[in-house]
């Protein structure tokens, strides 16, 4: 998986599972069912799920997203249109480990780069570098900031995920 | 330097050390049900690793949407039917037999001090109060559960919470865990295991620990944990009385897992509950908590009974309490689902259930209901519901809904004034 593209910015904390997908659709046994309901019960001003989130491939958001239920379905929501990252002032831990199980990336950043990054206002596009561990912006003044990954964490991401980590070792 | 009951387990069960932060360890129950659980065995099924490690350590239930509303639901159910069957999974519980699984699984024995488990679900927490390590995960966790019976975690810290004073009348564990839950905020314990401990646990019977840990995860919390003892022995006798001579055997037995003196703690917190009013919520998050007092007079639509957080016997006999000889109000539908069949059984043979019904609940089988809105109990847009459960997210119960979260005695006295009521008042 590549890991940039342009970021949609989510200015708000605790968003929940149910906001990413809503329960009513844990009925579908299809990832791709998922597609047009990603964040559709989002309570923040001004977001309009349809086109703010078409082309989008990082969302950056604050603290704690992915609370609530431990449905992977948020990020195969994520996934199927595209989006393989999050970067956030802090995650929900089995949401996190959601997205490192499906080969994704949850990046944790310290508020100050959280804000710097918000203050680059939209049409912004990030590049994540894991072997470099640097979340880089690609607008006029270029920011970079630098992360850690847990290195399980890295490596399940190399892997493609859990499964065949774990289907190879265990 | 001393462990705390999570370390104990955590180095019982050590399988691998993939990192120095993580931990892969052996699962010694996977319980599934039918929302989170097919998708991962379509999936299986797909790379052609349609097994399961051990029949035995897994427990399925159908639970959520129960019995099923439509074809897609329907399809769920066949789908995780068919699998316990191919795989000879003979803890399978389905119509009839079943009901919320961290209700469920509890009693029929399946959790024991020391234990670690998993499922698809994030109120796996609820099983610490066995004193084991409980919880929730995604998928991709339970298909290598299933597969392997293994899961990794990073290893987490652990909050000392510790409940000193005396409930007051009106006042239960609900109530105390709504008020931790506002104190830590919902990311509060993100990572951490919340140990609850102190006088007020110790006097809980099981039924109200498995409410307190149940709610660890509105905190963020990876799993709620109490110390296994007396009465947790006596909760499991008719399942470990093969196993040791008599009930103080296993509470010794069971001590070898407790939290040592001198273990660490990442933050120590005690809340004394002596002078704690009946709690409830009144926003879209866990952690917005007021007094009862300071919500009176909200009018309420709907008022729901039921769940892994208040849906057991207990819940339902302090509910009878304030409903006998009472009827709902006008304004007011208010509906109860037992959360298991021993539960449903227990309140017809106690009489509970004919005085919920004579004061105009209906009962439903058992399910989780209303609690997920995703089968019966769904409210219109611009409805409020007064319920026993623990997540009052927008939309949860209904698109445009609002969840007033409760103790199970406040539910019952809200559904009979038709608002929101300080439930002391009708005791
Ligand atoms: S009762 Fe509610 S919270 Fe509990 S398992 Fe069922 S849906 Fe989840």
């Amino acid at each position: 998986m590549r890991f940039n593209g342009p970021v949609l910015f989510l200015d708000r904390s605790d968003i929940n599972t149910d906001e990413i997908i809503p329960a009513r659709y844990l009925t579908e046994i299809s990832k791709e069912a998922l597609r047009p309901h990603l964040l559709e019960d989002l309570s923040l001003e001004e977001f309009d799920p349809r086109a703010d989130i078409a082309g989008k491939r990082v969302i950056v958001t604050r603290s704690n997203f992915g609370c609530g239920s431990s449905r992977e379905h948020a990020p195969w929501a994520l996934e199927v249109n595209g989006i393989t990252v999050v970067v956030a002032r802090s995650f929900a831990r089995i949401f996190r480990q959601n997205m490192f199980n499906c080969g994704m990336l949850a990046i944790e950043l310290p508020k100050k780069d959280i804000d710097s990054l918000f203050a680059l206002g939209d049409k912004v596009t990030i590049a994540v570098d894991i072997d470099q561990e640097t979340v880089i912006t690609k607008v006029a003044t270029e920011v970079c900031c630098k992360f850690t990954l847990n290195s399980f964490d890295k490596a399940l991401v190399q892997a493609g995920g859990w499964l065949a980590y774990a289907d190879k070792k265990y | 330097m001393g462990k705390t009951i999570t370390e104990k387990i955590f180095a019982a069960h050590r399988r691998d050390v993939p990192s120095d932060n993580n931990v892969v360890l052996d699962i010694d129950v996977v319980m599934c049900h039918e929302i989170t659980t097919p998708i991962a065995i379509n999936d299986l099924m797909e790379r052609g690793m349609d097994r399961v490690f051990d029949p035995q350590k897994i427990k399925v239930v159908i639970d959520h949407v129960t019995p099923s509303k439509d074809s897609k639901t329907a399809t769920q159910a066949k789908i995780l039917r068919d699998w316990a069957r191919r795989n000879r999974i003979k803890d399978f519980f389905d119509i009839g037999a079943n009901g919320v699984c961290h209700a469920l699984f509890p009693e029929k024995g399946f959790i024991r001090p020391g234990y670690t488990v998993i499922m698809g679900d994030s109120h796996t927490c609820t099983h610490g109060a066995f004193g084991a390590f409980a919880a929730g995960i995604g998928t991709t966790d339970l298909e290598v559960g299933i597969l392997k019976g293994v899961c990794s975690f990073r290893l987490p810290e652990t909050m000392k919470i510790v409940i000193t004073g005396k409930l007051g009348k009106g006042v239960y564990a609900k109530d105390v865990i709504l008020r931790i839950i506002k104190e830590l905020t919902v990311n509060g314990a993100t990572d951490k295991v919340m140990e609850f401990c102190g006088p007020v646990v110790d006097a809980m019977s099981m039924e109200a620990r498995m409410t307190l840990c149940n709610m660890a995860i509105e905190a963020g919390a990876t799993c709620g944990v109490c110390m296994p003892d007396r009465v947790t022995a006596e909760y499991l006798w008719p399942f470990i009385k093969e196993q040791y001579a008599d009930v103080d055997a296993a509470v010794n037995d069971f001590k070898k897992w407790h939290s040592d003196a001198d273990a660490r703690y990442v933050a120590e917190k005690i809340f004394d509950v002596s002078n704690l009013n009946p709690q409830v919520t009144y926003g879209f998050k866990p952690d917005e908590v007021k007094d009862i007092a300071d919500m009176a007079g909200t009018r309420v639509d709907q008022v729901y009974m039921g769940s892994c957080t208040n849906g057991r016997i207990e819940d339902l006999r302090a509910a009878a309490t304030v409903l006998k000889g009472r009827r709902i109000a006008d304004n007011v539908r208010a509906i109860l689902s037992p959360a298991t069949p021993q539960v449903f059984t227990q309140a017809l043979e106690e009489g509970l259930i004919k005085i919920f019904m004579d004061a105009g609940f209906c009962v439903t089988n058992p399910t989780c209901g209303a609690c997920l809105g995703m089968s019966n109990g769904v409210l219109a847009a611009g409805e409020v519901c007064a319920s026993t459960t623990n997540r009052n997210f927008n939309g949860r119960m209904g698109k445009g809904g609002m969840v007033h979260l409760m103790s199970p005695v406040s539910a019952a006295a809200t559904a009979v004034r038709g608002a929101i009521v300080d439930p002391r008042e009708m005791m």
